[in-house]
């Protein structure tokens, strides 16, 4: 209960920030939401379902191309959003009839194809999509700090339409067959979980909301490339963020986001050079100090340990 | 003539892919682990044979076996002493390792050296094979590359250590117990394929520029390698290589070169779905 009213905080911290602050921390907070956003998405095929997938950044660029190029023919731009959204998701499903057969590796590597797939298809198609020079999107009218607060509500609101999302399949009955297949694949198909459609539902899900935000992102900043789209940081990040929360649960993401990000702009932006390698370094600290993300520290145990609440007693035995 | 000459570019460059994704291959199979460095090894024996020609006037091909001898040691300690700690964790947690350990290594080669592309010129010409023309530096790198694959194979075929890397991957608990040090074995293998990286970035020197923008190119060449080869052998490589080679080449010559990588990657995609063993792979070895 006490970590959904910090969320609370946060929400109203980030609704409040564009009267109390410059465009700056605007900009960051929108990230925050968007890679919360990313995140959550991709707890639902590697959290729930324990797919290790790394085709994050396959979904977020193919939703922003398609938002790019229809707000280019003259599409409205929030139904530009829709329209990417949906392509994403039909995409996504035929994808995961695919390849939520493969296991393991295999369904790993599959994963990182499709993200070198889709990027050497939309640079080497340049007739329709601008190839390596990239697309330009229409800037909305209104001034920098408008535009900034705009997109930042915008950015929010999907992030919590994703966390709704997350805790209503994390508490039904899908969520409980993802994590039945998690556990044990085999068993899950043997009690009856028909798990090849949950999957593939968990993958859909994964990607959807990936799209809407590669889509929202590309009318943000207004200019899209493939390499910037489809950046195999990304697809690497996400999952990282999701580790660094707490992976399967449904508020470790949004932590491991907004940690990072926060991370990335205070210690990152001191060393632009390093960049890669502190990320780099963030994984291995991660993997062996922090195997259960942030959430799974015993904050209390680790607090008794250096003496600041002290542990009850123990009773006596006789 | 045309086509012989297609034929021709495709099975040199198969050869040369073969070497690329053999030890990439050999520790999928063996560790289970999928090694995103690998990428990054080639491109490290590729500037150890750059800068000793640049600097010591040293030829490229003495520098294969001190560039693999170099990386093996360094991919030796970098598995008994970080990847085996998570050596049966969930490929989610090995596969995101790797991938940082890469970032750290790819963040330290721009640092260090640049994006620039540095170069190896060696000037041998062309030979005329009836009618093919080849560059000879393609065609002496090709045939070393064979050479090292054909000892890689014989390595694990008639030593020791050899029969106990096979033997770890067929069955890790009874090799544990039949007295195999497993660990060691797993430290050795990643070395060996760290040696195969290093020694075929040496002979690719030659070929190509050494520059960092190239690592997730041959990444994506082993990974497509091993999809289409099947896992753990060198016949599997040698297959799975002078295939995606050939593919290639055609692609090249007949849609263009700028769809060469597209459908290579497309065919992997393919055959994950089909035949995700791969074409020469057999079940319980992956």
């Amino acid at each position: 209960m006490r970590r959904y009213l910090l969320l609370a905080a946060g929400i109203v911290v980030i609704v409040a920030l564009p009267f109390i602050s410059d465009n700056y921390f605007v900009r960051i907070a929108t990230f925050v939401c968007m890679y919360a956003t990313l995140a959550l998405s991709w707890n639902f095929i590697g959290g729930f379902a324990g797919y290790p997938s790394f085709a994050t950044a396959a979904f977020f660029g193919l939703g922003a191309y398609a938002g790019a190029l229809s707000q280019r023919h003259g599409v409205p731009m929030v139904l530009a959003w829709f329209v990417a959204t949906a392509i994403v998701a039909a995409f996504s499903a035929v994808l995961g009839y695919a390849i939520v057969r493969l296991r393991g590796h295999y369904f790993a590597i599959g994963s990182i194809a499709s993200v070198e797939v889709l990027r050497l298809i939309i640079s080497s198609w340049s007739s329709f999509t601008g190839g390596g020079d990239g697309l330009n999107v229409p800037i909305l009218p209104g001034g920098p700090d408008y535009v900034g607060a705009l997109f930042l509500y915008i950015m929010l609101g999907i992030a919590l339409i994703v966390f709704v999302v997350a805790e209503l399949v994390a508490r039904s009955r899908i969520g409980f067959g993802l994590h039945c297949i998690r556990q044990n694949e085999d068993a899950a198909g043997m009690v009856g979980i028909n798990t090849a459609a949950y999957k593939i539902l968990a993958f859909v899900l994964s990607a959807t909301f990936c799209g809407t935000v590669g889509a929202v992102y590309a009318s943000w900043t207004n200019y899209i490339d493939p390499t910037d789209s489809f950046e195999i940081l990304m697809t690497l990040k996400v999952p990282v963020m999701a580790l660094l929360g707490g992976v399967g649960t449904v508020l470790g993401p949004v932590l491991g986001a907004t940690a990072f990000i926060i991370m990335e702009e205070v210690i990152w932006a001191q060393f632009l050079e390093l960049n890669r390698a502190i990320l780099g370094i963030v994984i291995v600290v991660l993997i062996f100090f922090l195997p259960g993300g942030l959430l799974g520290v015993s904050y209390r145990g680790l607090l008794s340990r250096v003496g600041i609440v002290r542990r009850p007693e123990a009773p006596h035995v006789r | 003539m045309e086509i012989i000459q297609v034929l021709a570019n495709g099975i040199i460059l198969g050869g040369l892919y073969a070497c690329i994704a053999v030890g990439f291959s050999l520790v999928w199979g063996v560790l289970n682990i999928i090694n995103m460095m690998h990428g990054s090894f080639i491109i490290l024996g590729g500037y150890i044979a750059y800068f000793a020609f640049a600097h010591l006037g040293l030829h490229p091909y003495v520098m294969m076996p001190v560039a693999g001898a170099l990386l093996f040691g360094f991919g030796y300690i970098l598995q008994r002493g970080i990847i085996n700690h998570v050596i049966s964790a969930p490929v989610l947690t090995t596969l995101t390792l790797t991938f940082g350990l890469d970032m750290i290594i790819y963040n330290f080669i721009t640092v260090v050296w640049s994006a620039t592309p540095r170069r190896i010129t060696l000037d041998l010409g062309q030979m005329d094979l009836g009618g093919i023309l080849m560059p000879v530096d393609r065609i002496t790198s090709f045939g070393l590359a064979f050479l090292l694959t054909g000892l890689l194979f014989l390595l694990l075929r008639t030593s020791r250590v050899g029969r106990a890397i096979v033997a770890v991957r067929m069955d890790r608990d009874a090799a544990r117990l039949m007295g195999i040090r497993v660990n060691h074995i797993y430290a050795i293998t990643f070395g060996i394929g760290a040696f195969m990286a290093g020694a075929s970035g040496a002979l690719l020197a030659v070929i190509f520029p050494v520059t960092p923008n190239l690592i997730p190119l041959f990444l994506g060449k082993a990974f497509v390698v091993c999809v289409i080869g099947g896992l753990g052998g060198v016949p599997g490589a040698l297959v799975g290589g002078l295939a995606l080679g050939l593919i290639e080449s055609f692609a090249g010559h007949w849609l263009g070169p700028q769809h060469m990588m597209t459908t290579g990657f497309l065919l992997m995609l393919f055959l994950l779905l089909v035949k995700p063993t791969g074409l020469l792979g057999r079940k319980g070895y992956e």
